[in-house]
């Protein structure tokens, strides 16, 4: 019984897509194939189900279906998308099609590659490396100064609620129109996250382990870099990964604000006057390719110096 | 049977002469919001090269505060101390002790054998040095097969046991122990017991070590230092009839059970803890 | 001496002693930048001048590179309390607009947020479909969209409040969702277990437990959630950037290059952004210290 249900949604999975890519435009007006894609939602839902049992379970198969149930509920979006645009002919100016974006993308390589030297490549790197650096730089300083540390905290704490983002047309006033605003930006919305994390990780050393190294009689460098910096790294890298996600964030809603005809955020503010929506859409699927892959590769890199960590051994 | 000492002096074996630690007068107090605290008043100690001294005594009474206040990481306020003949500080910054404390305080990043290597590394020792050493002690606690583990991948009795062989690496003439063994239970206890008494042996260091378990200041010792809580003072110096060279079915002797009762009558007297 | 040490032990001092820095440096950082707007503005004109002109000049120039405190709080003054609250020359006007937007999205979003959260937990296929794309969410930025979300609902007669509203929404959610997430789970193991020696039912185990286990992660979120709201409604106000808002403000501030303008809508902004959240951290110590968690 189990199987003949899924043999059956994959069929009606299999039939909706076909519908959805290869029938021409319109197909949902004055039909009734609306209801196969009803149908079809709820036989990806059975599919998923399946799925999470046998992710559930110890079989050979449990650690591939854990990945396909996501990668299903995204190719399920994907499908509604494309089968909603298609079939109600949609207008391309309100919403393209998926098809469409991928399309778009293809053909628009070499612009997108240079809006993303211009914003990634130059702003959010720059801006990322600076700003992360000061904020450490800031905290090793002010880790044996209770004084300056009390006065900081706050001040962290009260940058982290404000919209540090409005800080950016100020700095096109200073610093041009060029990326160079715009590393301006990300700096200072990551030094703060780098800071407090740091300076909390710093903190966090046992005072059996500071012991130790006093009973080795060690230098403050020795004692830095055996002791403290081992034991920071968590938070560091907790703060890492948050402003991966700020300084991209940064540097393209920096260029809402102005910039030159180049980079990412450029891209999206004039196509949408233009209204070309599959053009915004392509760039947005950039960012996010670029954003995901950064927080991954730090991820990835967080696995191997931490490996020592709780939360990594037991795998959260 | 028992040999009670005055509190000033401690008869020594037939070895060497050298005092390790002299303490004279040695008094630390606290200034605390509720006033000052008194955690060592007026102690007077010696104790010799290759002897095996026990701190006993109830909470507060001091034992830790004097232990650290011989390696260094607390200044007396009063009185004197001198640790290999220097003071505390330069005994630290020439490495004359290990110390071993309460939890195993291994670097979780490192694996047994570099956290081994740790305090070689800090005294800038040769590579090939350093690694004849974490082998030599690794085996001398029966570790040498775990040598590339993590802390974490150890038991509490197995990490404790590292910590030890991290602090014999640097070969001190001076061992200090601050309730090693309090974490673990009974059984292992025992074992690790031996374990040290048989690296002592084996060594001739001297080893101060902080309890607050009778039984295992009498298997250890070879002298016993009881104190009492507020102010943090030496009520008895002990010094342990029974041979060097013990073994566990000795607890069952009489003059084990002997030297435990007049350890837990000295606790006793001098405040009402019973 | 002694009393000065012990108020360098007290954070308020710590905190006063920074804040004045700050502002000291930062009258001097003025001074130089307009300063040297100035002299190359009378330079260009093949003017001369001396220092002390300069001294006195550069704290009341028009359009000033760094505007001092005490031009930015004279603008502030004159904009909120010279204006009409309804006049579109006071800074509350503004702040009223992004502040309706912000409250609206924040709201939907964090329950929307909450309730996902307890389907995540509640059931598995949701668990293993939906969460990893709310965390691979946080990894990709969400604000780019916000253009989108105005010009498509703009251009089916949808304007106003409602885009700013879902562009906030939609920022607020997946903090929401991921602290919630947490906290349903975070429940202590002995609690649940006794909890299943009782037979409680699912919604037992829900509005007895978990539920209360959550709020300390709920309102840590909700905290997030609200910053990451008012950021949404001053992104989102930028592409129409015609009608009203901080955002807009901004925007209307750097075309024109008014600076004072620029910056008094900043500090109106950051001082918004701090009194939502500070708001958010009284009711979450009212809630919490009633039920004993300090």
């Amino acid at each position: 019984m189990k199987t003949l249900l899924t043999l059956l949604a994959i069929t009606l999975l299999l039939l909706q897509s076909g519908i959805a890519l290869f029938l021409p435009k319109g197909f949902y007006q004055g039909t009734f194939l609306l209801p196969l894609l009803l149908l079809s939602l709820f036989a990806a839902g059975y599919l998923m189900s399946r799925m999470t049992q046998i992710a559930d379970g110890q079989s050979q198969w449990a650690k591939p279906c854990k990945l396909a149930v996501p990668a299903l509920f995204g190719l399920m979006i994907l499908l509604v998308w494309e089968a909603i645009v298609r079939g109600f002919d949609v207008p391309l100016v309100l919403m393209p099609a998926p098809t469409q974006v991928f399309v778009t993308l293809g053909n628009n390589l070499p612009l997108l590659w240079a809006d993303f030297q211009q914003t990634y490549l130059k702003a959010v790197v720059a801006g990322y490396v600076m700003g992360c650096g000061l904020g450490f730089i800031t905290a090793k300083l002010v880790v044996r100064n209770a004084f300056l540390q009390k006065g900081l905290l706050p001040l962290g704490n009260f940058m982290a609620s404000i919209p540090i983002i409005g800080i950016a047309p100020i700095m096109v006033m200073w610093f041009g129109f060029d990326w160079q605003s715009k590393a301006a930006v990300v700096v200072i919305m990551t030094f703060f996250p780098m800071l407090i994390n740091t300076l909390a990780g710093l903190r966090s050393v046992d005072p059996l382990h500071a012991d130790l190294m006093y009973t080795y009689a060690a230098g403050k460098g020795q004692i830095f870099f055996k002791n403290q910096l081992p034991q920071a790294m968590p938070f560091i890298f907790n703060a890492l990964k948050l402003n991966s996600t700020l300084a991209l964030i940064g540097a393209i809603v920096a260029e809402f604000f102005g910039t030159p005809i180049v980079g990412m955020g450029f891209r999206i503010s004039a196509e949408v006057g233009r209204m070309n929506m599959d053009m915004v859409w392509a760039t947005i699927f950039v960012a996010a390719l670029a954003g995901s892959l950064s927080y991954g590769a730090l991820a990835l890199l967080e696995r191997r110096v931490t490996f020592w960590h709780p939360s990594v051994r037991s795998g959260r | 049977m028992q040999a009670v000492e005055t509190l000033t002096e401690i008869t020594r074996e037939p070895r060497s002469h050298r005092q390790m630690i002299a303490i004279d007068k040695l008094s630390l107090v606290f200034e605390t919001n509720d006033g000052p605290v008194h955690a060592l008043s007026d102690i007077d100690l010696t104790i010799h090269e290759g002897d095996f001294v026990s701190f006993i005594g109830p909470s507060g009474c001091g034992k830790t505060t004097l232990l650290r206040v011989i390696a260094d990481l607390e200044q007396p306020t009063g009185g004197e101390i001198q640790v290999g003949g220097t003071s505390p500080e330069d005994a630290r910054l020439n490495r004359l002790y290990g110390y071993v404390f309460q939890a195993p305080a291994l670097f979780p990043w490192r694996s047994i054998a570099s956290n081994c290597a740790l305090p070689m590394e800090i005294s800038a020792q040769p590579k090939t040095h350093r690694n004849a050493q974490i082998d030599k002690y690794l085996g001398m606690v029966g570790l040498q097969d775990f040598k590339h583990k993590f802390p974490w991948q150890l038991s509490g009795g197995m990490q404790q046991r590292a910590s030890i062989a991290r602090a014999l690496c640097l070969e001190p003439e001076l061992l200090l122990m601050d309730e090693p063994f309090g974490a673990l239970d009974e059984i292992t206890r025992d074992h690790l017991n031996m374990e040290l008494l048989k690296i002592w042996k084996a060594t001739g260091k001297t080893v101060v070590f902080v309890t607050h378990s009778i039984p295992e200041a009498v298997l250890l010792s070879t002298h016993i230092v009881v104190m009492s809580p507020r102010p943090g003072r030496i009520v008895k110096v002990i010094k342990s009839p029974l041979p060097r060279d013990k073994t566990l079915a000795l607890r069952d002797t009489q003059a084990f059970t002997a030297l435990a009762a007049e350890i837990r009558q000295a606790l006793a007297t001098d405040h009402q803890i019973d | 001496m002694t009393t000065l040490k012990k108020l360098t032990h007290k954070q308020w001092f710590a905190v006063l002693v920074l804040v004045i820095g700050i502002i000291i440096i930062w009258y001097i950082a003025a001074l130089v930048m307009n300063g040297n707007q100035m002299i190359n503005m009378l330079e260009r004109t093949g003017q001369s001048w001396t220092y002390t002109q300069i001294f006195e000049g550069a704290y009341g120039i028009q359009r000033p590179p760094l505007p001092v405190p005490h031009q930015v709080a004279y603008e502030l003054y004159d904009s909120i309390f010279n204006n009409a609250i309804t006049s579109k020359r006071s800074l509350l006007y503004h702040t009223q607009i992004t502040l309706n937007s912000t409250l609206l999205g924040f709201i939907l979003g964090s329950l929307l947020g909450i309730i996902i959260a307890i389907g995540i937990v509640h059931n598995r296929t949701l668990d293993t479909s939906l969460m990893p794309w709310v965390i691979a969410s946080q990894t990709v930025p969400i604000l780019a969209i916000a253009p989108i979300v105005v010009v498509v609902l703009g251009s089916m007669n949808l304007t106003g409040i409602l885009p700013k509203a879902i562009i906030s929404m939609y920022l607020s959610f997946f903090p929401v969702v991921i602290g919630m997430v947490k906290g349903l789970r975070s429940a202590d193991k002995l609690h649940t277990e006794l909890m299943i020696t009782y037979n409680a039912s699912t919604q037992q185990m829900f509005w007895k437990l978990r539920w209360f286990s959550a709020q300390p992660y709920l309102f840590a979120s909700l905290k997030i959630g609200i910053a990451a709201a008012l950021v949404g409604a001053i992104v989102a106000e930028l592409p129409t950037g015609a009608q009203g808002g901080l955002g807009a403000r901004l925007l209307s501030g750097s075309y024109y290059g008014q600076t004072v303008q620029i910056w008094s809508a900043l500090v109106m902004s950051a001082l918004l952004g701090w009194v939502l959240i500070t708001l958010v951290g009284l009711a979450e110590r009212f809630i919490l210290l009633r039920r004993g968690i300090s």
